[in-house]
């Protein structure tokens, strides 16, 4: 009788792939935290002191802050002493050069996630900047891009050979103050990506950073910058894993991107950290800022994720339309399986006139997974015809799992549209039956279910990652119907 | 020549929950043959096709159903459709986002690996469908939206049809396809029901109402009532019961 929800549970049940750990030696910081930590961090990475100050000034403030407790979910509290704050595999007595020099059992390991970095495999069209814990390895196609006047590097080369639009536009989306795991990247961030596309300029391929953790207690801290100069476009791609490992590990980024007069930056993200196992033992907590500015007119961004890792997910890519007639978009797919949450959504800031925003949330829980939506819509005085467009579906794969929503919208213009749509379906007994009944199994049904539910946000993703996305939601939820 | 019998249904019992509702339920039907079955709501009609087609929830608790020599309850759903087993369903159900044609050529490739024939290419595919649509006068749109989503009853009942079209069953189960048709729907859908009749294989025409019966034409009809057939006959009958009643049947 019941088969068809124990299908449904044991269609969730799969193995993370990509739970090996690298034998590298690393050094890592002991765990702890203080200004001593931060200083230390500082000086491994030879800092000018503005740096070291805006990170001793954040550290200060965090210390001061309380910890937010209003999101929907659960964890024990954290020990912030207990994290390593920094490591990095261990440097062959001089820091590699080129990729040639990069350990090789680093470009193994990335080979084995499907990001080859030598120059031989690399990914067609895709310039890949690979973050291993808490340091770049390598940066893929640069002289490519320079010759284009494209800056893309780690961060701790921006900062050495771009100091000057770091200064200018670090925290200048998300000051330090902005929040609890703000304050504390900006305290320890230790890497991220850098990108700077000039006035006019197409970005002729994708970029795209691959984050990985590998040593064990550490967290990862990494810091985006993106900006898009006068009638710019860029296409950014970003990608996760982990191993897995019994302990959860922290994960706070922050990712600023800036885009000035009629540019555009369109920012994807597949996230797949490991999730914990199926009795929510390990994963990461996966607490990220993300927010763009629309600076200039007619500008826009665009955020599109597939989150279908991490034990927690918290996070709201968001957009503060500044710019007259900037757009600001949100393409999300979250998926909660097992003991999995995600308390995920959007901020759209209406400021300047005409400006629009749409946003397309798909949440899909399993297992005992809790999946919640949350989302504000802020349409100011001064955004006089703002339009916004919301859309949040929740889709449940059997009877243990739990779908919330929480939208917020303000709106102080009268001139403003704002709609709003939302609605909760069960992937039905009867949609796997039919589908049976036809010829197709029931984990083939699902994922044509899942992704016919999600199609929506994929035709927004990048080609190559469209694909990946799929077979990551089929991967996810194989087990979860049966 | 001897007819070769595609399902062999002998003394069925089956129920939900405790619930008796097939009781010592027998039917053959050979290879070529259209058989109607005809009863009161309750009978037992639709319970016996989701049977057939593997539904969960309902317990056979006596009696065995043989499929071209095959224990059909062996099988699972899906394994069930792969051998030729087709139900068109009294309401179809709607899969968002999944498009028509991208479904169905995923059906029918399952369906040609299990019988270890090469999948068919979209091309192909495509192919395959332009002949097949021209059978049941299909508004070709439909195919390019999502399965059954926001089909109005008649076009759901169609697509149902063209599944079956395109998927060439051995036994076809027609679950109440009349019902919801106005009566040029009804027309379009028994036509394309009769151009899929072919020697090897067979229908199953499940209605409460004889007027489905004056489009496709029945070897046999069968009444139902009370879990089990009481009465068969010839197409004569739904005629009988169309001018007589259920009532006047059931006393006899």
């Amino acid at each position: 009788m019941s088969t068809a929800t124990e299908t449904i549970e044991d269609l969730v049940k799969t193995e993370y792939k990509y739970g090996f750990v690298t034998d590298v030696e690393t050094e890592s910081t002991p765990p702890g935290l203080s200004e001593e930590t931060i200083r230390h961090i500082s000086a491994k990475k030879n800092e000018p002191a503005w740096l070291t100050d805006w990170r001793i000034k954040a550290y200060q403030y965090w210390l001061k802050m309380p910890e937010p407790t209003w999101q929907f979910v659960k964890y024990p509290k954290i020990n912030f002493q207990d994290i390593s704050y920094f490591s990095q595999p261990k440097p062959k007595a001089n820091a590699p050069k080129s990729l040639d020099e990069v350990d090789p059992k680093l470009l193994e390991m990335y080979e084995k996630l499907g990001i080859p970095l030598r120059e031989r495999g690399r990914l067609a069209g895709v310039a890949v900047d690979a973050i291993f814990d808490s340091v770049s390895v390598g940066t893929t196609y640069r002289e490519d891009l320079a010759k284009k006047g494209i800056i893309f590097c780690s961060f701790s080369e921006a900062v050495h050979e771009h100091p000057d639009l770091v200064k200018k536009y670090l925290g200048s989306v998300v000051p330090y103050t902005d929040n609890y795991y703000a304050a504390l990247n900006s305290a320890v961030f230790t890497d991220g990506s850098f990108c700077y596309i000039p006035k006019g300029v197409r970005c002729p391929m994708e970029l795209s950073t691959y984050f990985r953790i590998n040593a064990a207690k550490s967290g990862q801290f990494e810091r985006t910058l993106i900006i898009a100069d006068e009638g710019a476009h860029v296409s950014y791609l970003e990608g996760c894993t982990a191993p897995m490992r019994d302990e959860n590990q922290l994960h706070a980024a922050v990712v600023e991107l800036v885009t000035h007069d009629d540019a555009s930056i369109k920012y994807s993200t597949v996230q797949n950290w490991y999730p914990g196992d199926e009795n929510g033992v390990g994963g990461i907590y996966n607490f990220v800022t993300k927010r763009g500015l629309c600076k200039g007119k007619n500008s826009r961004i665009t955020w599109t994720q597939v989150e279908t890792g991490s034990a927690i997910t918290w996070k709201y890519p968001s957009c503060i339309l500044l710019g007259d007639g900037s757009k600001g978009e949100f393409y999300s797919v979250a998926v909660v399986n097992n003991m999995q949450q995600a308390d995920t959504g959007t901020k759209m800031i209406h400021i300047g006139k005409n400006t629009k925003s749409t946003i397309i949330s798909k949440g899909i829980s399993a297992g005992r997974g809790q999946n919640s939506y949350r989302g504000l819509v802020e349409i100011r005085k001064s955004a006089e015809n703002a339009r916004n467009f919301s859309q949040c579906d929740s889709m449940l794969i059997g009877a243990k799992c739990g779908a919330h929503t929480f939208p917020y919208i303000e709106v102080k213009n009268t001139t403003a549209s704002v709609e709003h749509e939302a609605s909760t379906s069960k992937i039905g007994e009867d949609q796997i039956f039919y589908c049976n009944s036809r010829g197709l199994a029931t984990q083939d049904a699902v994922n044509m279910i899942v992704n016919g539910f999600c199609k929506e946000v994929f035709k927004e993703l990048p080609m190559e990652f469209a694909v990946e996305a799929q077979k990551l939601l089929g991967v996810s939820l194989e087990g979860s119907v049966g | 020549m001897s007819k070769q019998p595609i399902l062999e249904i002998k003394n069925l019992h089956a129920g939900v929950e405790n619930k008796k509702i097939l009781k010592g339920f027998s039917l053959t039907i050979n290879a070529g043959e259209v058989h109607a079955l005809m009863g009161l709501n309750g009978s037992g009609k639709s319970t016996l096709a989701a049977i057939l087609a593997g539904r969960d929830g309902y317990e056979v608790t006596e009696g065995t159903v043989t499929y071209l020599g095959k224990d059909l309850l062996e099988l699972d759903p899906e394994e069930r459709a792969r051998e030729g087993v087709f139900l068109a369903f009294q309401y179809p159900v709607e899969i968002p986002g999944v498009n028509s044609t991208y479904f169905l050529k995923a059906a029918l490739n399952e369906i040609r690996k299990h019988h270890g024939l090469q999948e068919l290419d979209a091309i192909e595919f495509l192919a395959l469908v332009k002949d097949k649509i021209k059978l049941l006068d299909l508004n070709e749109d439909l195919l390019k939206r999502s399965v059954n989503e926001g089909f109005s009853g008649g076009e759901k009942k169609r697509a149902e049809i063209f599944q079956m079209a395109v998927l060439e069953p051995k036994l076809a189960i027609l679950d109440e396809t009349d019902s919801g048709l106005d009566i040029d729907a009804l027309k379009i859908v028994s036509s394309g029901v009769n151009k899929l009749r072919r020697p090897d294989s067979c229908q199953l025409v499940i209605t409460h109402y004889q007027r489905l019966l004056n489009h496709i034409i029945p070897d046999f009809v069968h009444v139902m009532a009370d879990g089990r057939i009481v009465k068969s006959g010839g197409k004569e009958l739904a005629l009988e019961l169309e001018a007589n009643g259920y009532e006047a049947i059931l006393k006899q």
